[in-house]
């Protein structure tokens, strides 16, 4: 369809933008219940201590104090953990116990200790503070290496800090092509830990039904049917026709509103012994100490090269934070979405990577936009940066000399994945332009002459998504499939209502899957519905995280149209009194070919409502198909971003100039909605590069706790970007799509720190960690004057 | 407890609140306008800005009690009838928002800076949203759409 219609690759306007323009979102905060009552969460000070008693008589009595509870009193299951990974030795991962309400011990500052239900919010912090907690405190494990290397155990049960120790492919093979190797460069990163932050803090309304024994929750949530399956099955113990969770507009995820948490447990559980509504709604302050963080992984890595610089072997040993206790997906992240990504784009022959994951005293950390991808990427794009340095070769030669070819695919990798399609040079070449890579030696001098150092960074990346083939993700030790299901049901005067299984939280599903809809239909857009995040609505879905909405939700839409377009063949066949196979269908209109009957869409769909002749033995009534998709592969969305940086060497004060990233998503179905997110990805990928940083100190007390202190991407720390897509289509689905929620968050931030160090490097600064802050730079500045005049 | 009264897109309004009920929390529980947002709690997301007696405010850093008097402008009050305002009509056309959350106070930031600065350069329309965060759209089409309304305002 074309450009200004509305179907697949038209920039159509989105239909949510109403509502949210005109302040008619409804946000899981914006709900009022009737006879809502307030939940205020009592949460740790300490990194960890034993509880020794909990005093709440003090509470119980204030004013508007409807009920207390500690974890002694909540006596439910666990929150579960939905990937099992097991070590090189075969032994399943360490699986501690996280209970909803803390039980005898807290492991980071923000667990949560108790909870106060109240008439109103202030009156259940209040009594909260009316509760006192006799503390044990116990030493706190933060470092990594500290937490292996014999610190305190935060979970003394299972006797160790480690989680599992992973590894992919045969370290001894790989080790041999080291031995050989003309040259070999090595790294040590660290990709430093984020906090999603966002906007809408999470929130949670538990409600129970006295009449029908149903409880409710309406919750913060990207996937409201796995809440309902972790939260149902493992903790509360509440059957899933029993339990509706409802994830209204949901204000950004990010991947911190997948894992189930505890506050919707403490709200559901709750309802009913305060027989009332329960509303949680996280301060700021609490989301910086109860969402799961991202990132924080510590690595060392080499790159075994022949003389040409080809790659020959990659090794790497990683180690992974998992905070406290084990979030949702989080042993998944450093594992199945990172380690299989290390070939990159890549034709490095033999790759082994080892992974130890930790516990610590700090808050979970899981899959934040990219997860696991962003940190393969940036240790591969430094390193490979590091290589060309190392061999004499421009960055953009040891791309090409590496690249997978186009004529490659499908191309199995050494670490388990087989990339369908792609063109790297492709997706350069267009990149160089777009950045005008050839002027940058001009803008470098007349920098200089400025007294800045400028500086230009390359990132050639591809990432998994479309998470994905469920048969893959279940041998990878998923215990869920991840499939998507939608149901397109077609009413009696031919509008559509599409149930689609994934949520919508600013990706502008309600418009996009219209587009689908649209193209395939024939109908225009005010005749399509697209509806999400209600268990009692949607028949099943796995929700969205992992850039696979259109790629497998999409799909599934696709599957359950061609239902509908089969059906409506048969009624139009029988209607019309022609054979099947003489129906076409298209622009809406089912026609018997070779001659002028036809049949509108509307009224196929009102015929299959009001059937009077229908033979019903060969023709049900009605119009209402479901499907459910589970893709035969991942997608592989991949590109190139290249950053150009300046820096001012008296302030250490790096401003990005210029930010260009050509992206291949596979089909575009919204050229608009995709740059849209592109732009998101790259601006938290800057941020992360540039000024955001998660840090405790020694005891565990979180010293970015606020917006003061975290610091978040503001306008005028980012400049305008230059988007681009060259597109290979995705060949395992019939779209072509590949997703591109995550490519922006992915491909940046190591052609921003590349940029940083290439600026600096003559200075004798050949390294910079993430947030390369202005305090950072121009401390590695001073630090390598004097080694620079030595040389 | 002490009443406040006010005029809150361009209805009096009148109720009973604490004295340490903030603005915000007048307008989101007893008013029920649930489109200005509470996105932080140390006044720095700007998901909360109104306009009080014209100007840009964020109304999680003044008590209900302190805008006794005054003339609230809310999200909910800025589009005529059915017709956008032109800044909404400019994100929506600009695609300057994605999950929506930050938009309300977006958009009456940036109806303020356009009433205050009409010609403001990129850079400085980057420099006034700095008390306004954005998680998902990298400002990129936030700008746009400024630049936009300044033409339409
Ligand atoms: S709520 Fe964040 S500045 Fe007001
Ligand atoms: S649109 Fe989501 S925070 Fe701005």
């Amino acid at each position: 369809m074309p450009e200004g219609g509305t179907g697949i690759g038209a920039a159509v306007k989105r239909v949510e933008d109403q509502r949210f323009l005109t302040g008619r979102g409804n946000y899981t905060d914006d709900l009022n219940r009737y006879g809502q009552t307030y939940a205020y969460i009592l949460r740790s000070p300490h990194a960890h201590a034993t509880i020794n008693r909990i005093d709440t008589a003090a509470a119980k009595s204030a004013p508007g104090v409807l009920a207390v509870f500690t974890g002694e009193d909540m006596e439910v299951g666990s929150l579960p953990c939905g990937w099992q990974v097991h070590s090189k030795d075969g032994t399943p991962m360490q699986e501690p116990g996280h209970p909803p309400l803390a039980r005898g011990k807290v492991r980071h500052v923000g667990d949560q200790v108790a909870v106060v239900i109240a008439e109103t919010y202030a009156q259940a912090k209040d009594a909260a503070e009316k509760i006192t907690v006799d503390y044990g405190p116990l030493p706190a494990v933060i470092n990594m290496n500290k937490a292996l290397a014999g610190g305190a155990l935060v979970h003394d049960e299972i006797g160790t800090n480690l989680c599992y120790d992973w590894e992919i492919g045969d370290e001894a093979e790989v080790d041999a092509v080291f031995a050989k190797a003309a040259h070999v460069t090595e790294i040590d990163i660290v990709n430093n830990r984020l906090i999603p932050n966002a906007m809408e803090p999470r929130a949670a309304v538990g409600e129970f039904d006295q009449a029908t024994g149903e409880y409710t929750l309406y919750t913060t949530s990207q996937n409201p049917h796995v809440i309902r399956l972790l939260m149902g099955a493992f903790v509360l113990s509440i059957p899933e026709h029993k339990l509706r969770v409802v994830a209204p507009d949901v204000g950004g995820g990010f991947g911190s509103k997948i894992y189930h948490y505890a506050e919707e447990a403490i709200v559901t559980w709750a309802a009913p012994k305060v027989g009332r509504p329960i509303k949680w709604t996280a301060e700021r302050s609490e989301s910086f100490i109860s969402d799961a963080h991202g990132r924080d992984h510590i690595t060392h890595a080499k790159m075994a090269m022949d003389a040409d610089g080809k790659f020959l072997a990659l090794k790497v040993a990683t180690k992974a934070n998992m905070g406290a206790y084990l979030s949702t997906f989080a042993p998944c992240v450093p594992t199945y979405l990172y380690a299989t990504l290390l070939a990159g784009v890549y034709t490095t022959p033999i790759i082994h990577c080892n992974v130890k994951a930790v516990f610590t005293n700090t808050v979970p950390v899981d899959a934040y936009r990219g997860a696991g991808r962003p940190e393969a990427t940036y240790l591969l794009e430094r390193l490979v940066a590091k290589c060309a340095r190392e061999m004499g070769l421009s960055q953009v030669d040891i791309r090409r000399k590496n690249f997978i070819p186009s004529d490659a695919f499908p191309y199995q990798t050494p670490v388990a994945l087989q990339y369908d399609s792609g063109d790297y040079t492709a997706t350069l070449n267009a990149a160089l332009k777009a950045a005008d890579v050839d002027g940058f030696d001009a803008r470098r001098k007349a920098a200089e002459a400025r007294g800045k150092r400028r500086g230009l960074g390359f990132s050639t990346y591809l990432e998994a998504c479309g998470i994905a083939p469920s048969a893959v993700v279940g041998s990878l030790g998923a215990r869920a499939g991840l499939y998507e299901s939608a149901e397109v049901r077609v009413h009696p005067t031919g509008s559509v209502t599409v149930f689609t299984g994934s949520h919508s939280h600013g990706q502008g599903h309600e418009t996009t899957f219209a587009q689908l809809v649209s193209d395939r239909l024939g109908l225009p857009l005010e005749n399509i519905e697209i509806s999400h995040g209600d268990t009692n609505k949607v028949q099943f879905g796995m929700g969205t995280y992992g850039s696979r909405s259109l790629a497998v939700g999409g799909e599934a839409i696709v599957k359950a149209m061609n239902k509908v377009v089969t059906k409506a063949t048969k009624i139009a066949a029988h209607i019309m009194e022609a054979s099947e196979s003489d129906i076409e269908f298209k622009d809406g209109q089912f026609t018997v070919a070779g001659t002028d009957k036809s049949m509108a869409f509307g009224e196929v769909a009102l015929s299959a409502y009001v059937p009077h002749n229908f033979p019903h033995e060969e023709l049900e009534p009605g119009l209402d198909e479901t499907a459910f998709y589970d893709p035969l592969n991942f997608t592989y969305p991949g590109g190139c971003h290249i950053c150009e940086v300046e820096i001012d060497p008296d302030t250490g004060v790096t401003t990005v100039e210029r930010m260009t990233a050509v992206d291949d998503v596979g089909r575009v179905i919204n050229p608009m909605i995709v740059a849209g997110q592109i732009h998101g990805g790259i601006a938290q990928g800057i941020g992360q590069a540039l000024l955001e940083g998660c840090v405790y100190d020694d005891n565990g007390q979180l010293l970015t706790g606020s917006y003061m202190d975290y610091t978040m991407p503001r306008a005028d720390n980012l400049p305008s970007f230059t988007v681009g897509t060259e597109v290979t289509l995705c060949t395992h689905n019939s779209l072509g799509v590949k997703g591109c929620g995550e490519v922006g968050a992915i491909g940046s931030p190591p052609a921003v720190i590349n940029a940083v160090v290439d600026a600096l490097w003559d200075l004798g600064v050949h390294d910079m960690p993430m947030p390369a802050t202005p305090q950072t730079v121009w401390a590695a500045i001073q630090a390598a004057r004097p080694a620079a005049a030595a040389e | 407890m002490p009443t406040v009264s006010m005029t809150v897109n361009g209805k009096q309004v009148s109720g009973e609140v604490e004295g340490r009920t903030l603005l915000v929390e007048f307008l989101r529980e007893n008013l029920r306008l649930t489109g200005t947002h509470v996105g932080c709690d140390t006044s720095q997301c700007g998901a909360c800005v109104v306009h009080i007696d014209g100007n840009s405010a964020k109304s999680c850093s003044m008590l209900a009690i302190q805008a006794n008097g005054t003339k609230v402008t809310t999200i909910e009050g800025l589009a005529n009838g059915d017709e956008l305002h032109p800044m909404q009509a400019a994100f929506k056309e600009h695609h300057g928002l994605q999950c929506g959350f930050c938009t309300p106070g977006m958009v009456m930031s940036a109806v303020d800076l356009v009433k205050k600065k009409p010609k403001a350069s990129e850079h400085e329309i980057r420099e006034w949203l700095e008390g306004n965060i954005c998680r998902c759209t990298g400002y990129h089409n936030i700008v746009k759409a400024i630049q936009h309304a300044q033409q339409t305002m």
